[in-house]
């Protein structure tokens, strides 16, 4: 029983460009040795990446993978599409001007968290809020490991790291809850170690039509080794994870013997053989306001399930779709005519 | 009084008889409310429209309403017009309009000796006079002697020009501008039915206030016809001017309607990012108005972003075009690099403004060439060009855009906030008869992926084999790190790092074959050269001119091309005894022009945010050649 109905419109979905043919995961694989260290989450998502696109078909040649810097950022280098590896920070500012160049290609950006939170703040609030028809998945691991160490944005308060050794004195930022509060259309959450949920959710933001948002957790061994470990580790997954199901019930629990509910202050966990099943909430990732996914958003293990999956995904017009239609009612209304344009509103002939 | 005459020329019914001059500037100044840059572009188009050549010279605070009668709140527009072609707005004004104290207090040491004042004596009150921190009456304590003064009661003959209209007190007063306007006409002799036609055009929808207007127009004209000055009924004879069709234009226009021609003449999509900055904002907005070319325009959240939706833009095949001014190319100067490093084409303007920091935003300055040359980290040259005239920013940016994708490039190319607002009557380019523009990838996209290689390059012109994503069997990858030659993969062996580093100054470099030698206005050797660059043409035009009229032997050469430099420089410079570079800055390019050719160049360097005084050049020229 469930409080709530959700309301479901169809989704809009992005046009993948089909390849001609059948294409294997190995299809989208480039020839260039990967670099990560040995045990990297990173090839886990480089390895699900290549099947989710594989799973969608979409062609390799239209496909444009655009990364700023860190360990994250080497990922075009490992696709057998087009890609640049760009600057600190700044890829969605090219994955942006490509996109409106470009509407025919797919453009996916990589980032970490730094890249993404830290030097790339800006552009990650703007390119979400433009709503542009760009795929960002962050890989999340809470540390700076190209450089050797140091903390991050997401790193948590009092972290003791190379820049911070005896503590930090920050506190992280939440990713999900940025990109919502930043009008993201498409947010979602998964983790390295669940190959078939890191699939599902990168092909599920491939066919969003506008800017999807995806935070992977993603394990660095060598820095942060089992950042999320107390959530992820295979053994008590079922127990501190929240798979999100649109229009199902949110429970969790190794016999889904829990759930979410409201309570006057945010959400709560209950009991589905308690007094207050009855409260508890099914998912609704199409709903306009980010009221509850913005409560999602700030679960945080140990009070409360961690939630991955799809948090929000809604309908609303691209950055794109609105220029574009701008261009095409002003073609229609006004004459094009450089010549008379560079004439301007007056003239006079000088004999 | 009477509305329903439309042709109202002064020189009819003017007892005074009219003087003849060959040329004449004029200075408007106010307060920034007062309509000052109004009045001035509308003298401008009466001008244009008149026949006499003319140059513009809007000058103008940062803020957009300092406090009322304050000292910082003058705005002031100046023009000059001659019967001769004319290259500068002028040093000194002939005449000089003070609509208020603290405009007479700032302009007043400007006017030429025995120059002509109309002052707006309505505003000459006590406390104005406090704010332009005037211990006196100026207008009565003798302090104006030597000059020529028309003392107009400026504001109460508009107001009582528009009485009966039932305007508000506010809106009677604001009319001012157009009764200071119509005194000005007579004076000049001007037509006034340009000014009328455009008010009604602008104001049409508002018949009230196009009346007012129109009344204090007419209002300030009569007053002039009943001025019993002596000798300040002037006419300037219309220019003789190659035939042709004209029209006004700023540099900023000219970037505009440069850009949407370059789209045109490619076929490619234009994108335009940029973050409003004074004094490019313009450009951004023009062309935002421009949808129905297909323009992409795209207000960026910071610099940086501009600037990186436009390489995007760029990679994609479209032509990917950022603006700004200097503290901008400041924030986006890694972006540019990474350019350079994946080589890309990509547009730059630098509207350049006074600086550092801040600096000065709506002043101009020359100061941006080192920084533009020089200014990112590792060995990173690019394509540096500068215009040298508002008109000429259009043809440059041609330019730019042929150089971008001919080479594979990012081009900067400079104006600054002189040419950004300054107009001139320009004629009107015909399209046909402008170069195409090629763009090599489009070849390339029928290239055999056997044969594909993303830095394999170009014989002569050492262009790497660009092609934008969306061809199968040619994916590749390209980045900031550095590039293996040929193939493009990342690396780092020293013998490699030394290649692609002399590979990507030898590509530049090479440009110099493909850009038109520098040619000298004077004596092909001896003793003086005059080298300029970018917006200072006109003054060190003017200035070369008026030593040559003294009497001196002088060779002028101006480049527009600042990186490479023409191929023939080093043998210009090296044929004259003397070299002198005048700039808007403390000696960029003299720096260049010494370090590269060992040439002891001199320089004649203004900072001041103003536009290079012809006169105090031509002082200095004729002091070198005397040496």
């Amino acid at each position: 029983m469930v409080l709530q109905t959700p309301h479901a419109p169809e989704p809009v979905e992005s046009i993948i460009p089909l390849a001609s043919e059948d294409l294997k995961r190995k299809d989208y694989a480039s020839d260039v040795d990967t670099r990560w260290c040995p045990g990297c989450g990173d090839y886990s998502i480089l390895a699900q990446m290549q099947r989710g696109l594989s799973n969608l078909n979409v062609a390799p040649e239209k496909m444009v993978f655009v990364s700023g810097i860190g360990c994250s950022s080497r990922f075009p280098y490992y696709m057998n599409t087009y890609g640049m590896h760009s600057i600190h920070g700044r890829a969605p500012t090219i994955a942006s001007g490509l996109k409106l160049a470009r509407p025919d290609l797919m453009v996916f950006v990589i980032t970490g968290d730094g890249d993404a939170l830290s030097i790339g703040g800006n552009h990650l609030l703007h390119v979400l809020r433009r709503n542009m028809d760009v795929k960002i998945f962050l890989f999340n691991n809470r540390i700076y490991g190209l450089t050797k160490g140091q903390y991050s944005p997401t790193s948590e308060l009092g972290k003791v790291t190379k820049s911070s050794p005896i503590g930090t004195t920050e506190r992280p930022l939440n990713p999900l809850s940025v990109a919502l509060a930043s009008e993201a259309t498409f947010v979602a959450r998964t983790f390295d170690t669940d190959p078939q949920h890191l699939t599902a959710t990168i092909e599920q933001a491939a066919r969003h039509h506008g800017a999807a948002f995806v935070e992977i957790l993603q394990n660095c061994n060598i820095f942060n080794d089992r950042a999320f470990a107390d959530y992820t580790d295979r053994d008590v997954r079922n127990e501190r994870l929240l798979y999100l199901e649109h229009g199902q019930p949110m429970l969790f629990g190794e016999n889904e013997d829990k759930g979410l509910a409201v309570s006057a202050t945010g959400l709560r966990v209950v009991d589905t053989d308690g007094p207050d099943a009855g409260l508890i909430l099914s998912h609704d990732a199409t709903r306009p306001a980010p009221d509850v996914h913005q409560l999602l958003a700030r679960c945080q293990y140990p009070e409360m399930p961690v939630p991955m999956g799809v948090i929000r995904r809604v309908n609303a017009p691209t950055y794109g779709d609105y220029i574009d239609s701008q261009i095409e009612v002003a073609k229609f209304k006004n004459r094009q005519d450089v010549a008379q344009l560079l004439r301007g509103r007056s003239t006079w002939q000088v004999e | 009084m009477t509305t329903t005459s439309t042709k109202a020329n002064g020189s009819g019914n003017s007892s005074m008889p009219i003087q003849e001059r060959d040329r004449v500037t004029v200075r408007f100044a106010g307060d920034s409310g007062d309509g000052m840059q109004l009045a001035g572009n509308r003298f401008a188009d009466a001008t244009a429209i008149f026949g006499n050549d003319f140059s513009t010279l809007p000058d103008f605070p940062a803020e957009i309403r300092a406090p009322a009668g304050s000292l910082a709140g003058v705005s002031s527009f100046q023009i000059s017009f001659s019967k001769h072609q004319i290259f500068t707005p002028g040093d000194e004004p002939d005449t000089l309009v003070a609509m208020n104290p603290a405009a007479l207090k700032s302009h007043l040491s400007a006017l030429t000796k025995g120059g002509l004042l109309v002052i707006n004596e309505d505003a000459f009150t006590s406390g104005n006079l406090k704010k332009a921190n005037y211990p006196s009456n100026p207008l009565s304590d003798g302090s104006l002697e030597g000059y020529r003064i028309i003392k107009a009661p400026i504001t109460t003959a508009a107001v009582a020009a528009v009485d009966d209209l039932g305007l508000s007190n506010q809106n009677a007063e604001r009319t001012k501008n157009f009764f200071a306007l119509g005194l000005v006409y007579w004076l000049y002799d001007r037509d006034l039915q340009p000014t009328l036609d455009w008010i009604e055009e602008r104001f049409g929808r508002l018949p009230n206030i196009a009346e007012a207007n129109r009344r204090a127009l007419f209002a300030g004209h009569s007053y002039g016809e009943t001025t019993e000055i002596a000798d300040a009924h002037v006419r300037v004879p219309p220019a003789v001017l190659t035939p042709g069709e004209y029209r006004t234009i700023t540099g900023n226009q000219a970037m505009v309607l440069g850009l949407i021609t370059a789209a045109h003449l490619t076929d490619l999509e234009l994108f335009y990012g940029s973050y409003p900055i004074t004094p490019a904002s313009d450009i951004l907005v023009e062309l935002a108005a421009l949808r129905e070319y297909g323009v992409r325009t795209f207000q960026a959240e910071d610099e940086i972003s501009a600037v990186g939706t436009a390489i995007g833009a760029s990679y994609g095949g479209g032509l990917g075009v950022t603006g700004t001014s200097g503290p901008g190319i400041a924030l986006k100067s890694e972006a540019i690099n990474l350019a350079v490093m994946t080589e890309l084409p990509l547009i730059v303007l630098d509207v350049q403004r006074s600086g550092p920091s801040t600096g000065m935003p709506t002043k101009t300055e020359q100061t941006d060439l080192l920084q533009v040359m020089y200014g990112r980290n590792g060995e990173s040259p690019l394509c540096v060009l500068a215009a040298k005239s508002p008109g000429d920013c259009f043809y440059m940016v041609l330019e730019a855009v042929r150089l971008a994708f001919q080479f594979v490039t990012p081009v900067i190319l400079l104006s600054d906030t002189y040419l950004a607002n300054t107009a001139e009557p320009w004629p009107v380019p015909d399209i046909t008869q402008l170069e195409p523009i090629d763009i090599p990838y489009r070849r390339l996209e029928q290239v055999d992926p056997e044969d594909f290689e993303p830095y394999k390059r170009d014989p002569d012109t050492l262009a790497r084999m660009f092609i934008p994503p969306g061809l199968p069997d040619l994916q590749h990858r390209i980045g900031g790190l550095e590039k293996s030659d040929i193939t493009g993969d990342v690396a780092y062996s020293p013998e490699n790092h030394q290649r692609m580093t002399d590979l990507r100054a030898a590509k530049i470099a090479g440009i110099a074959n493909f850009i038109p030698e520098l040619e000298v206005d004077g004596p092909e050797s001896g003793d003086l050269l005059v080298l300029s660059w970018g917006s200072t043409y006109g003054a060190v035009f003017t200035a070369v001119n008026d030593a040559r009229e003294a009497g001196h032997e002088v060779a002028h050469a101006h480049l527009q091309y600042l990186n490479p430099f023409p191929r023939n420089l080093s043998d210009v410079v090296s044929r004259y005894e003397k070299v002198l570079i005048p700039e808007a800055n403390t000696g960029q390019l003299r720096m260049l022009v010494r370090a590269n050719f060992l040439v002891d160049a001199k320089g004649y360097n203004e900072v001041t945010g103003q536009p290079l005084s012809a006169r105090l050049l031509t002082e200095a020229i004729r002091k070198l050649a005397d040496e």
